[in-house]
């Protein structure tokens, strides 16, 4: 029948079943205002606001498990349920638009009844114990077991576990008999970000958080974006943690262990020891480092600003191709190829978009490489001793470090990926109390960064960095003289979907950097720039389907996908708690570092410069370069074998 | 006035009701059928008019009817007769319902295990459409366009419940909604949707074939027409029986032959035990309401045994969204188990009753606030024989 056929429902264009949403009713009129009294205190509140916010406006604390702020609404773990006057049933307080005046109860007979009875019934299946657990402290199982006075395993507890933990995916290990079954991980997965790696299969007591077929995660379409690790509100999600590793090697005399870290994690650290987020502890983080006994501690900033000059020269390259030679090949819009997650993403959904992936690695692997080369040839140490560990605010770095293809030295370019997490972990294990230390520097030769590189931790900033390169680059003039204080803020902010133009006013000389690959830029005078920001797959795959239907995005010269929402900042290992707020709080903390630096733009790093002129001696995109520092990817496609 | 068969199975002609609708105002069929008293014939008793009402007034152009037909309730065969007998009588009430509200699409969500019986449907609704009962202008009213589908279900029991069924038609798992917002509004599709049970659709149809007074001499005030009861177990003429509402369980169990019983499940595995002696009880949705499932226990039956089986039942059909419901279910199984052996305190029997509470009262959906109801009647009323068993004997 006709009527069966359309199969998206108009609500939405997400995959999330209505049962795990909640619909907003529809507006009586705009303004329209609705009367709640909870626990005998009164407010209006704007039409259909939930129960939940309502108290909150009235600073009254109703706990919640499966609720989070950055997803849709499940309504299923019940522990925030309400009294309603003349309503027989509780209801769940998340999930329940006001439309009408209602008299709440926050804390009756039953309402507090019914809350010890899910945190019962929650333990009682809830395998492990909190002090061998990772989030032992952080856990909000435990601390409302703990607000909420439990006081006895009433219905039992789990003795032996019952399922096996699955460390087949190099980001994420999951551990199902913590789950509780809140299912933040599914909407995470399916809704946030639209990859649907996570979702509950059997039923009842047996309801398992599981993937296609119960396969090893490390073999389903997973973009190992660790999404699901930020959200998960016990410690059934963890990311694969290498600390045991990089210990045995800092305690190995005969390795050479070198450390980079990543501006994300520096602007997120803090919240590990107390600090409010967007604290920002760069300097502190050396000294603690050092503590810890890493040789050598270097700013991936310096790579970042590398990526810059690849990337963006690349950039031109493909637009020189496309606009002069009419080189129909030459994929417009080229896409930026710094996220692991967003790659692997692309890889398993949109393979057939890999032209547009630029070629350069990730910050990340362009280090590691130059340390097990460059590095090791200045400093005359055998690469096989070199130890590289990346301080990353990321699961899918993990995931990227284990790629074959990473291994342009000769030897893994990278060899440990850490989480901001991991790292602060270390950091106490070794008795430091971080934010009290006092600042020291970066290691040279890689010492000097330039605030692009730091920007890059924010979703735009890729793309602010490329531009500060390339505007300066082909006009020849300075970036200042169109946008104030070269802060680019078309492409800021936190909307899922950014678009920007931007004019090339005039052309300037070739610099010499570039001499060896452009006559001149007069083919790019006058033309438009147009450029995308996307993060979250789930925006990243808006973005795609305008570009294969021939949409505003498909007329994009560069377009910047980040995995997380809200870019590294926000990335699957930063710290947990994350919130929209939470994530404001470290860009603030991230743009600050970038106007506090002298040098702002990739291509007038000194250190940067003096790579080309010693090391990769044929400019940017030469041969050694694309020897080094470009990689290819891999068509992986939806299906699993 | 004969008290059997009086409404559906009574000897009406057929499309008699959607002829007379045919000339009727859509609000007025509406009007008709809250005359009638109506109310939902699944078991929850909801007013049907006031769920057509809801959806006529919702905006939208696309509108669905659903006929839940996934009569999964232990002890429940009634919906199975009126398919496999009157599945005129069924598309007839759909249809009437499309023009209630304006609905272009119906759904026939049809158990799994009926799969038997998709061949006849099919003919059926192809005979319908060749008569243009079906189809565009059916019956020469222009722009009433409406056709019927039917969907298979796959074996979940909760998909009894209107928006996990809708879920399920949507392709998802089937899991309850949150609500509100309810399928009048956010149906199928996101699409206003009515959601009614087999029997009600019948009954509606019957409504306008003789009017809201004729079906209203049946029944009580509150619960008018009749109900189809699945009488099984203990009794000599188990089967499907058409009798009026409010009728006692003491008159029902003489009509069947099933004196002398011990108890009576009314509803199912959903509903609650009754003891002998209140079989002066009545089904009615203002007394012991049912959505036709009449379950008879002899002298013979052990009541733990049965709680037993209804237990089981839950742990495992619950669909696992909801806390209460996916371990409670477990506890009170476990519970149940303790009993036999003799080992359960009254203490832990007093948790037993409390959790109970939690699940009825804080369960996301009917599945999990019912659940408990057949474990918590049968301790109540069954309370010294649950408690009887020996306790285990330990070596000297």
């Amino acid at each position: 029948m006709a009527f069966l056929k359309p199969i998206s429902p108009n609500t939405s264009t997400t995959r999330a079943p209505q049962s795990q949403r909640r619909n907003e009713p529809e507006a009586i009129g705009p303004g329209t205002m609705v009367s709640v009294t909870i626990d005998g205190a009164t407010t209006e509140v704007p039409y259909a606001t939930t129960i939940l916010d309502a108290a909150k406006k009235l600073n009254i604390k109703i706990p919640t498990l499966c609720h989070h702020p950055d997803l849709c609404v499940a309504g299923v773990c019940r522990i925030c349920v309400v009294e309603i006057e003349g309503m027989r049933n509780l209801q769940a307080s998340c999930a329940y638009p006001l439309t009408q005046p209602l008299k709440v109860n926050t804390h009756s007979r039953t309402v507090r009844q019914a809350r010890r009875h899910v945190l019962d019934l929650m333990l009682a299946n809830h395998y492990g114990q909190c002090t061998t657990c990772w989030r032992n402290g952080n856990c909000e199982l435990q601390q409302l077991a703990e607000e909420y006075g439990v006081d006895m395993t009433r219905f039992g507890s789990v003795v032996t576990p019952k399922h096996e933990i699955d460390r087949s995916s190099y980001s994420v290990v999951r551990d199902m008999n913590k789950c509780i079954g809140c299912r933040r991980c599914v909407r995470t997965c399916i809704d946030l970000q639209e990859v649907g790696a996570l979702e509950a299969t059997r039923r009842g007591a047996e309801t398992l958080i599981s993937t296609f077929q119960d396969k090893p995660l490390g073999d389903v379409v997973c973009i190992a974006c660790g999404q699901c690790i930020n959200r998960c509100p016990t410690g059934a999600l963890m990311a694969n943690d290498p600390t045991d590793d990089v210990w045995a090697a800092i305690d190995d005399p005969k390795k050479h262990v070198v450390i980079q870290t990543a501006p994300s994690p520096r602007a997120a650290i803090g919240e590990c020891f107390g600090q409010p987020p967007g604290t920002a502890l760069t300097f502190e983080l050396n000294t603690a480092l050092r503590y810890c006994g890493f040789d050598k501690i270097f700013d991936t900033n310096f790579t970042a600003d590398l990526t810059i000059i690849e990337e963006g020269t690349e950039l031109l390259m493909r637009l020189h191709r496309a606009l002069v030679g009419g080189d129909t090949t030459a994929a417009v819009p080229q896409f930026t190829s710094c996220s692991p997650g967003w790659v692997k993403y692309l890889e398993h959904f949109y393979p057939e978009m890999i032209p547009h992936m630029s070629t350069a690695k990730s910050p990340q692997q362009m280090f590691g490489t130059i340390i097990k080369t460059y590095y090791a040839k200045v400093h005359n140490i055998d690469p096989a001793d070199i130890v590289t560990v990346a301080l990353m605010p990321c699961s899918a770095k993990k995931f990227e470090c284990n790629r074959p293809e990473m291994a342009a030295s000769g030897y893994k370019d990278v060899d440990f990926g850490l989480t901001t997490r991991e790292m602060a972990a270390m950091i106490k294990e070794a008795g430091v109390d971080l934010p009290n230390v006092p600042p020291s520097e970066f290691d040279s030769p890689f010492g000097t960064a330039t605030g692009s590189g730091v920007v890059f931790g924010a979703t735009g900033g890729v793309m602010e960095a490329a531009l500060r390169t390339v505007i300066e680059l082909v006009t020849g003039e300075k970036v200042e003289t169109l946008f104030e204080n070269a802060n680019i803020m078309p492409v800021r902010g936190f909307d899922g979907v950014r678009y920007a133009e931007l004019k090339i006013p005039k052309v300037g000389p070739v610099p010499p950097i570039l001499q060896h690959l452009f006559k001149d830029f007069e083919w790019l005078n006058g033309v438009t720039l147009k450029v995308g920001v996307a993060h979250g797959t789930a925006n990243a795959k808006r973005v795609i389907e305008d570009i294969k239907a021939g949409g505003k995005f498909s007329e994009c010269h560069f377009i910047e996908f980040m995995a997380c929402p809200g870019g590294c900042l926000g990335g699957g290992g930063q710290p947990i708690p994350t919130s929209p707020e939470i994530r404001a709080a470290r860009a603030k903390a991230i743009y600050a570092e970038d106007m506090g630096y002298d040098i702002r733009k990739s291509h007038e790093n000194p250190d940067v410069l003096r790579i080309y002129e010693e090391f990769l001696t044929d400019g940017p995109c030469g041969h050694k370069s694309h020897e080094l520092l470009h990689t290819s990817y891999t068509v992986r496609g939806r299906f699993i074998l | 006035m004969s008290t059997r068969n009086p409404i559906l199975f009574n000897d009406i002609p057929a499309e008699s009701g959607l002829r007379r609708a045919l000339e009727m105002h859509p609000l007025d069929i509406v009007a008709e059928v809250r005359a009638s008293g109506l109310k939902g014939r699944g078991g929850a008793g909801f007013p049907t008019a006031m769920k057509w009402q809801l959806a006529a007034a919702a905006e939208g152009a696309t509108k669905y009817v659903v006929c839940n037909a996934d009569e999964g309730e232990p002890g429940t065969f009634k919906d199975r007769v009126l398919l496999s007998d009157f599945a005129d009588l069924v598309f007839e009430g759909m249809t009437i319902a499309s023009l209630a509200i304006g609905a272009t699409g119906g759904i026939v969500y049809l158990r799994g295990e009926y799969t038997y019986l998709v061949a006849h449907l099919e003919s059926v609704l192809a005979r319908r459409r060749q008569a243009n009962l079906l189809g565009n202008d059916i019956l020469g009213r222009k722009d009433w366009n409406f056709d019927i589908v039917i969907h298979l279900g796959s074996g979940a029991y909760v998909c009894g419940e209107e928006t996990a069924l809708i879920e399920s038609l949507e392709g998802h798992r089937g899991e309850p909604r949150n609500r509100p917002p309810f399928p009048v509004n956010t149906g199928y599709m996101g699409r206003p949707t009515i959601v009614n049970n087999v029997e009600t659709l019948c009954l509606a149809a019957r409504v306008l074939a003789r009017g809201a007074t004729w079906f209203r001499q049946y029944g009580t005030h509150a619960s008018t027409g009749s109900k189809l009861f699945s009488v099984s177990g203990d009794c000599a003429k188990p089967g499907v029986y058409e009798l009026p509402m409010g009728i006692t369980i003491a008159d029902l169990l003489v009509e069947v032959g099933g004196l002398g019983a011990k108890a009576v499940q009314v509803g199912g595995a959903s509903g609650h035990c009754v003891p002998s002696r209140l079989f002066d009880r009545t089904l009615a949705f203002e007394d012991a309401p049912t959505g036709g499932s009449i379950i008879i226990f002899g002298q013979q039956r052990d009541m733990l045994a049965v709680a037993r089986n209804f237990m089981e039942f839950f742990v495992d059909e619950s669909c696992g969204q909801c806390t209460p419901c996916r371990y409670g279910n477990s506890v009170l199984l476990d519970g149940i188990e303790r009993l036999e052996k003799g080992t359960c305190s009254i203490r832990h029997l007093n948790e037993l009753k409390a959790l109970g509470e939690t699940m009825e009262l804080a369960s996301k959906c009917g599945l999990g606030q019912s659940a408990p109801k057949a474990f918590l009647s049968i301790i109540e009323h069954f309370h010294d024989e649950v408690l009887g068993r020996e306790p285990p004997h330990f070596a000297a």
